[in-house]
């Protein structure tokens, strides 16, 4: 158990890069932690009792050459079986016990949303091979936008629980939500909801990705969670909640038409224009994120040009195609995508 | 190297106290992983039961008296074979091949109602494997089943034409008791998958 | 010892005396001899474990760097279908099956087994099976959907060629290869052993053979079953697990592993019953404890018939699943335990002497035993939230895999080669084969448990920089590295022993089975006479004749 507070001390000081499943930051990362370092401390104990009777057999007992003489031999022992069937079946029983209270304190069912709960619902919909998150409660306020790849949430206060609620979907194949830090993994079905719940009390970034295989971009499905100060959480949910601007400068108008005009919008959505495609990621805020891909590469003008230009070169086998802009078109396109923020 | 084995078979003795042949423990051992397999696709059958979004609907779709007339014959033909078997036992070779004969055409006849039965949903209900997930477990639990059928009546024709060059004796282990045995066994499946699938599940 | 060999060289002289290569090739792909089935299913495990080892080494080097791109993504992920699949289907269970086709008859004293046709049905169904399942490379590519399939990866929008028509139609028809061999042993080892060798005094590996057999027998028909709604799927358009029209991708799952936890049994009991027959003759003592042994394999099997949902911890199950499929597969370790300790007890106050089969099962008994206590560890069901399928995962089923039937594997080989080939194998190659293999098998699947703990999934053919899973995984490729020249010494060993290696004798090892109560190799009819015994270590009572077993048993 003192391992585990060690475990929280270090939570403090490690990076995003960090995914350890031992570096937990929820009160469900640390009930699982708490409960593996017992198992991994019953289970060194076994390791080193029958390890080492296994070493002393090997070591008193070896012989170079055999003499010829058969040593005594030993039918069994009934008392002796009843006493390692026995032993084990008494861990076994303990496991059991300290398993059940892991389970209950780990899962827990999803409640209604009510006003002033300072609680977040979001549905999370897996997709081949992002993220699409449906913010729909916070508060008791309905939300109802969508966003992708980047899950932001608000930190928990000792004063006050904030508490984040997902409930897992999946539009195609099966995948797994899995941040280490945050929480153990969950799949993703299609055909089926399930749910799981966040809760941090520090603030900061953190990284998972896809768990389960889900096809040929599996290796880049990444998950990104901002953890905010519950100011900085409403004010990202204030505008992630409105329209797209509309900003009237030349080349941004001309972006715009062009990206109106083509097949882009059959998947992508910007709230407050003709776009309403739900097949790829929304757009309307996509400068408010910080990677392109699904976490794969960082969000700017140049990564965004050369994503547009060719998406199969970054992310090969992904479900965009290119469409072969002219250069004009693609810095036009680049320029109106910008000034969604 | 076939002679070798054929040296093992005859000569080698039972083990003491083995209470079936070697063949019909075969032949139990091959029904026990059938009864694995038909398990499976019944319980597909079940997790699609009633989740359908377009029909038809399994109450629509089947049709009772067709079902009891075909189950008729089937049960019947356990029966015959039975007695067929017992011909056999008795030294009545031409009984035997008389109600096997008859075995034979009632599963025939059973099979002619399952064709006739499906021939009718796909017409009249347009119920195709590809239609809904009625349609797919409907086809490939009752299908395995038929398919099941027909084996027996492959193997029951075998049986019948040995048996005129005089080669089906009555023996454990016999070709024409594991045949019957396997036969049994393709009723008891037809009873509970027409216990599910008829009765239960419409 | 001599006889044997002249006997052997005269017949294969004769045989290409008389009519050439081809007879010998007629010979072998005619033969209903279980003798040589069995060594037709070990020779094309080996083989196809070549090629499944090629690709776990093409993954590895993928994996070396970062972003690398030494595969193309598909490539890589069909790779590791392939890999596991052949290692699973053509690999692990022909080789066990393949070692059981040898022995069971000799060891019961049987001169084949019950249905020798039915017996070399079962070996050409399972190679035609793999080649079947190889034959998606012509279609441009191997399936992409890894060995467990998850639907609806594998319906058609998802997997759009032919590849997994045929990797679903090569595993239904090797199935059927597995059953049938299934169905013979249990039919053999029931109704063909010899006089006097009652149910408790068959030797232990008939024993866990049999266990084997009754698994395959009801794991293998639900695979069957839920492939073909597969190929029903995809070639006649029903709804199985078409999650698009109401199909289930949770259902495919449990069929799925209602066999796939029974088959990792499938994979173990055959090498718990290779090393219960190797500890007591190396340590030159009974093996201790024969009916709790008897008993905890049987006690092993029916568990692991209700375990199956551990696979599926993160699939959204009730609390209640999760504790009970928890509590069952924890109960697993109990048996387990039971067999383990009773071979501490065999070696304890023997005379132990370490040749190769015996280097190999203390590998076995060392590497076992940690790949047991990971299994605890993802047993915990809210540990294996965390744990499920990330590399961790996948280093514990390597650790059972290799570190338990492989090792145990190893050690039969070498312990039965004798008698098969009548030479003894090199045992400066083995003890080399060994630590090479050791080491490596160490470095390559240590560092997995590592890296899955710092949370790197499975089955993706690239990471991130800067995770700290780098140097995890360069340790693990290096292992497979020195892996690689231990899989050669031990092909280069088995091809020279057969032609320079010293002549063997009948009982090379001072053992007391029946098999080594014949010549090596074997005759075709294996035993000039039937034979009669009184307990289980007939060979025992032969050379103690003052001190017979039966006076114990």
């Amino acid at each position: 158990m003192d391992l585990f507070g060690v475990g929280t001390l270090l939570a403090d000081c490690v990076p995003p890069e960090n995914l350890s499943i031992f570096h937990p930051v929820s009160p469900g990362g640390r009930s699982i932690v708490s409960l593996s370092i017992l198992v991994l401390a019953i289970t060194g104990g076994i390791l080193l009792v029958v390890g080492t009777v296994l070493m002393y057999c090997v070591f008193r007992f070896r012989t170079k050459t055999f003499d010829g003489h058969e040593p005594p031999q030993v039918y069994g022992s009934v008392p002796i079986e009843v006493a390692w069937t026995a032993a084990p079946a008494m861990i076994v029983f303990i496991l059991v016990l300290v398993t059940t209270r892991t389970l209950w304190e780990v899962e827990i069912p999803v409640p209604e949303p009510v006003v002033g709960d300072n609680t977040l619902f979001v549905t999370v919909v897996g997709r081949q091979w992002w993220w699409e998150y449906q913010y729909e409660y916070y508060n008791g306020q309905k939300l109802g936008f969508t966003t992708a790849n980047e899950l932001h949430m608000p930190v928990s206060e000792a004063s006050q629980q904030r508490r984040v609620y997902l409930t897992l979907k999946s539009a195609d194949v099966c995948h797994s939500f899995w941040v280490p830090r945050l929480a153990g993994k969950t799949d993703l079905i299609p055909g089926r909801v399930n749910s799981m719940w966040l809760q941090t009390e520090q603030p900061g970034l953190y990284l998972g990705q896809c768990a389960e295989y889900c096809g040929t971009q599996h290796a880049h499905m990444l998950l990104r969670v901002n953890v905010e100060s519950p100011a900085e959480f409403e004010r990202w949910l204030q505008q992630e909640a409105s329209v797209a601007l509309h900003v009237d400068e030349a080349t941004i108008t001309r972006g715009r038409e062009v990206f109106l005009g083509l097949s882009c919008i059959n998947c992508h959505a910007v709230r407050g224009t003709g776009a309403k495609g739900t097949y790829g990621p929304d757009l309307t805020h996509i400068m408010s994120r910080a990677t392109l891909a699904s976490g794969q590469i960082p969000n700017n003008r140049e990564n965004l040009r050369s994503w547009i230009a060719d998406p199969q070169k970054i992310k090969p086998g992904c479900l965009m195609p290119a469409f072969g802009l002219s250069d004009k078109q693609l810095d036009e396109v680049v320029s109106y995508l910008e000034s969604l923020r | 190297m076939s002679s070798t084995t054929n040296l093992a078979h005859e000569e080698h003795p039972l083990s003491a106290g083995s209470i079936l042949t070697l063949t019909q423990m075969g032949m139990v051992a091959f029904l026990v992983s059938e009864v694995a397999f038909f398990s499976t696709l019944i319980v597909a059958y079940l997790t699609f039961l009633g989740k359908d979004t377009i029909g038809p609907t399994p109450l629509e779709a089947l049709s009772l008296p067709t079902a009891i007339v075909s189950s008729v014959f089937l049960l019947a033909s356990s029966g015959t074979i039975y007695l067929a078997e017992k011909q056999l036992h008795l030294g009545s070779l031409r009984g035997f091949q008389g109600w096997w004969t008859l075995t034979f055409l009632l599963g025939a006849t059973f099979l002619a109602a399952t064709a006739y039965e499906w021939s009718e949903l796909i017409r009249v209900h347009q119920l195709t494997i590809s239609r809904n997930l009625f349609g797919s477990t409907y086809y490939t639990l009752i299908g395995f089943h038929a398919l099941h059928v027909s084996c027996g009546l492959v193997a029951m024709l075998a049986i019948l034409f040995l048996s005129f060059r005089g080669d089906v004796k009555s023996e454990p282990g016999g070709g024409a008791e594991l045949v019957s045995w396997y036969w049994h066994f393709v009723d008891c499946v037809w009873i509970v998958v027409f216990c599910i699938v008829y009765l239960w599940g419409r | 010892m001599a006889i044997a060999e002249q006997r052997r060289t005269d017949y294969q002289r004769q045989v290409v005396a008389a009519s050439g290569w081809t007879a010998i090739l007629h010979d072998w792909t005619t033969t209903v001899d279980h003798k040589k089935i069995g060594i037709l299913y070990v020779l094309m495990s080996l083989v196809f474990l070549v090629i499944g080892g090629c690709e776990a080494i093409l993954m590895r080097s993928q994996l070396l760097f970062p972003r690398y791109d030494f595969l193309p993504p598909d490539t890589f992920n069909q790779l590791f279908t392939m890999h596991g699949t052949t290692m699973v289907f053509f690999v692990g269970m022909p080789i066990l099956i393949g070692v059981g086709n040898y022995l069971v008859p000799l060891m019961i004293g049987a001169r084949d087994m019950a249905f020798p046709r039915m017996n070399a049905l079962g070996f050409w169904a399972t190679l035609f099976g793999g080649l079947l399942v190889y034959s998606s490379y012509a279609t441009g590519g191997a399936p992409a959907i890894g060995w467990f399939a998850y639907a609806p990866l594998t319906e058609r929008t998802f997997a759009r060629t032919a590849a997994t028509d045929l990797w679903a139609l090569g595993l239904l028809v090797s199935g059927i290869g597995t059953l049938t061999a299934g169905i013979n042993f249990i039919v053999t080892i029931l109704g063909m052993r010899c006089p006097g060798m009652t149910l408790r005094k068959i030797p232990f590996f008939a024993w866990t053979m049999l266990w084997t057999s009754v698994q395959i027998l009801l794991a293998i028909p639900p695979l069957t079953a839920a492939l073909v709604m597969v190929l029903l799927d995809r070639n006649l358009g029903a709804h199985f697990f078409d999650t698009q029209n109401g199909g289930s991708a949770y259902l495919w799952q449990h069929l799925f592993w209602f066999f796939g936890h029974p088959e990792v049994y499938i994979l173990v009991l055959p090498a718990f019953g290779m090393i219960s027959e190797i500890i007591p003759v190396f340590s030159r003592k009974v093996l201790f404890g024969y009916e709790f042994m008897a008993a905890a394999t049987a006690a092993i099997a029916f568990i692991s018939m209700g375990v199956w949902s551990h696979h599926m911890f993160t699939v959204g199950m009730s609390k209640t699943l999760d504790l009970y499929f928890a509590a069952a597969s924890l109960l697993v370790s109990i048996p387990t335990g039971i067999k383990f300790f009773n071979w501490l007890a065999t070696m304890y106050g023997g005379k132990i002497r370490f040749a190769s089969p015996m280097l190999f099962a203390f590998g076995f008994l060392s590497m076992f035993l940690i790949g047991g206590l990971t299994g605890i560890m993802l047993a915990i069901a809210p540990f294996n939230f965390q744990l499920s399928d990330s590399y961790f995962v996948v280093g514990h089923f390597h650790w059972v895999l290799i570190g338990g039937t492989l090792f145990g594997l190893f050690a039969g080989l070498h312990y039965w080669y004798p008698k098969v080939t009548g030479r003894m194998l090199s045992e400066r190659m083995a003890q080399w084969q060994f630590w090479l293999l050791l080491i490596g098998f160490i470095l390559t699947f240590g560092p997995m448990h590592i890296s899955g703990i710092l949370g790197m999934p499975r089955r993706i053919y690239t990471y991130e920089p800067d995770r700290g899973w780098e140097v995890w995984n360069q340790i693990t490729t290096l292992g497979a590295a020195i892996q690689v020249p231990s899989y050669a010494l031990f092909v280069i060993n088995i091809v020279w022993s057969y032609f320079k290696g010293p002549l063997a004798g009948d009982d090379p090892w001072n053992a007391w089975t029946l098999e080594w109560a014949t010549t090596s190799p074997p005759p075709a009819y294996n035993f000039e006479q039937i034979l009669v015994v009184k307990s289980r270590r007939p060979l025992w009572d032969l050379k103690h004749p003052d001190d017979p077993d039966w006076n114990y048993e």
